[in-house]
């Protein structure tokens, strides 16, 4: 048997919700080829959703109203523009108004280079809006972290996933020494290309600081990560969603204000994510993160500051 | 376009009213009263500015939750932002919905809410309110059916009608053959914009097209019920009924009368069922009560 990956837990959490938890799972097309990636049990409590997007979304609002605690499956992150209504709306706000909470496991699964609606990240919406818990897990343990919260807690979670981490089955652990010249907190699959460019960065005699983000809301600036940046003096925030207005601006500014020392932001290009190369606007590879690492340090050095 | 069907005597059954046992009759006219004198309190409280919160009056409109109330007496209720009627008809307390539209803790959300998400949960009622997207009751509604299994009673207005989801979630429910009974209280508007400069179909069209039984009827009580008792049979099933909003969109402000007055004509209809004596003093305990509500 092979390592358990982030689809094998998210498949076994699942089954276990489904059949023994009450629990229900609704979603477009998740019984189709490939069960969502192979994160969807066959098994009883799954509802097929029409092609209603709007509706589906609240008529999962609607189970979560009754106690079921649904798992919402959003094939696509962009969708979350039709399916948001019902969560930012209702589930978001219910427990604020009414002292009754609504309970939904949003999985809002991210891609990469297949188009202008099916490779967005949308997170950073959610962040904006109160009410709603947000993460974006990517490793197995983290996963069942972040379930164990949902549990314990009845509002809605908004979990940002992203399917370059579907066949993951190692832990993120973060990279942390006392000569690392720049920190990095990357989140979502930019995490995996933190790690590379970390390695990329150290072998060019660099030290490099990987502080891994995974709760974007609430966002507990503490210890774990502060200390590197204090001690780095230079921290970079990378995001897999758009810059402007994004989950990597709101973190470097809430660092860059409990530090004192200026965080940069790193994210996509304010630009359409299209489907032909030149134009795909993909995530922060290992490359450009490096880079960018480089142009702060040599900026620091030279006595500026540089653009993220 | 479809021809329109909004009247007064629209679907009504004829005699109706005599059909049913005297008590019941005058239980569905005490509910009408207990709602209808409770927002004349409240009309008053908005003029005299004890009320500032902006409210959503059922006030011409009591006969739907009166009469529904009646019927669907174990069902989850999810109600449009209209709500103060079906919240008192189907048992809500009284009180705790004046605190909540004063903006006070012992509000039934706590005062934070306000006249347009009303909800209860407290002497066996089941009701979620509404946040003020139109129509988003209706998927939630189809939602908690599913995931509870219990019959639902959703009300929405014929503005909500037109919202796509709307639309999309009574598809689903038919297609699951879930226990809800959708009742669109028709008050022809949309603000102030009547349905015939909205749209050109009728809702009921669409929603037989889904699969399900529906009703297009006027807003006589007897004739809701026993249009209602039918169909909560055969769920899920749809009730079109045409209302008269007495006051604005928002707030306590009128724009003249409304098409027809149903509460005299259900008053004449006790009197000529020989009940206008015990009607005479269920409205003056109602009207006694809400006033006494209501004092400063």
């Amino acid at each position: 048997m092979g390592a358990v990956t982030v689809a094998d837990t998210i498949r076994e959490i699942t089954r276990v919700h489904l059949e023994s938890n009450n629990g229900m799972l609704l979603g477009q097309c998740v019984s189709a080829v490939g069960w969502v990636n192979n994160t969807v049990p066959d098994c009883r409590n799954i509802v097929e959703l029409p092609m209603t997007d709007v509706a589906g979304a609240g008529i999962a609002v609607g189970a979560a109203m009754v106690g079921r605690r649904p798992i919402f499956v959003v094939r696509f992150q962009d969708f979350l523009v039709l399916n948001g209504s019902a969560l930012i709306f209702y589930a978001a706000k219910s427990k604020e108004l009414h002292g009754r909470g609504t309970p939904i496991f949003v999985r809002a699964i991210a891609s990469d280079g297949i188009g202008p609606v099916h490779s967005g990240v949308l997170h950073s919406m959610f962040m904006h809006f109160p009410g709603f818990r947000v993460c974006s897990p990517m490793a197995p343990k983290e996963y069942e972290a972040i379930w164990a919260d949902f549990l314990a807690h009845d509002d809605p979670m908004i979990v940002s996933e992203h399917r370059a981490s579907f066949n993951n089955s190692e832990e993120l652990d973060d990279l942390v020494s006392e000569d690392a010249v720049i920190t990095l907190y990357p989140i979502s699959a930019t995490r995996f290309e933190a790690v590379k460019a970390a390695e990329m960065l150290a072998a060019e005699g660099i030290r490099c600081n990987v502080v891994h983000i995974l709760w974007l809301k609430p966002l507990v600036i503490d210890e774990r990560m502060t200390g590197p940046l204090c001690r780095s003096g230079q921290g970079l925030v990378v995001d897999a969603g758009h810059e402007i207005a994004g989950a990597s601006q709101a973190i470097a500014y809430q660092l860059t204000r409990v530090t004192g020392i200026p965080v940069l932001a790193m994210g996509l290009s304010d630009s359409t994510k299209c489907l032909c190369p030149p134009f795909q606007n993909r995530i922060p590879d290992a490359e450009r993160i490096a880079d960018a690492a480089r142009i702060l340090l040599r900026s620091k050095s030279s006595g500026g500051m540089a653009g993220g | 376009m479809r021809g329109n069907m909004r009247s007064a005597t629209t679907g009504v059954l004829q005699n109706i009213a005599s059909s049913f046992p005297a008590n019941e009759s005058l239980e569905i006219y005490r509910r009408m009263c207990i709602s209808r004198h409770f927002e004349l309190g409240l009309v008053r409280a908005v003029k005299e500015k004890r009320v500032t919160y902006p409210v959503y009056l059922s006030l011409g409109q009591e006969t739907v939750a009166a009469a529904l109330s009646m019927v669907l007496r174990d069902f989850m209720i999810f109600t449009q932002h209209r709500c103060h009627a079906t919240f008192l008809c189907f048992g809500g307390p009284a009180g705790k919905l004046r605190d909540e539209l004063m903006g006070l803790p012992t509000g039934t959300s706590g005062g934070r809410a306000g006249s347009n998400c009303i909800q209860c949960h407290e002497n066996g009622v089941t009701m979620f309110g509404h946040h003020g997207l139109i129509g988003e009751n209706v998927p939630q509604a189809v939602g908690a059916a599913l995931g509870s299994g219990r019959p639902v009673v959703c009300f929405f207005g014929d503005g909500a009608a037109e919202e796509d989801y709307v639309v999309a979630a009574i598809g689903f429910a038919s297609t699951h053959r879930l226990p809800i009974l959708f009742v669109c209280e028709d008050n022809d508007l949309s603000i102030l914009t009547p349905v015939e400069k909205r749209r050109s179909w009728r809702f009921g069209d669409v929603a037989a097209s889904l699969g399900m039984k529906t009703v297009e009827i006027a807003d006589d009580p007897w004739t809701i019920a026993d249009r209602a008792r039918e169909l909560k049979n055969d769920l899920p099933a749809f009730m079109n009924i045409h209302v008269c909003r007495s006051n604005w969109h928002v707030g306590a402000g009128t724009d003249g009368a409304p098409e027809w007055d149903r509460f005299s004509f259900v008053e004449s209809e006790l009197g000529m069922l020989g009940l206008g004596k015990e009607a005479a003093a269920v409205k003056a305990e109602s009207a006694d009560a809400m006033e006494a509500l209501w004092a400063p």
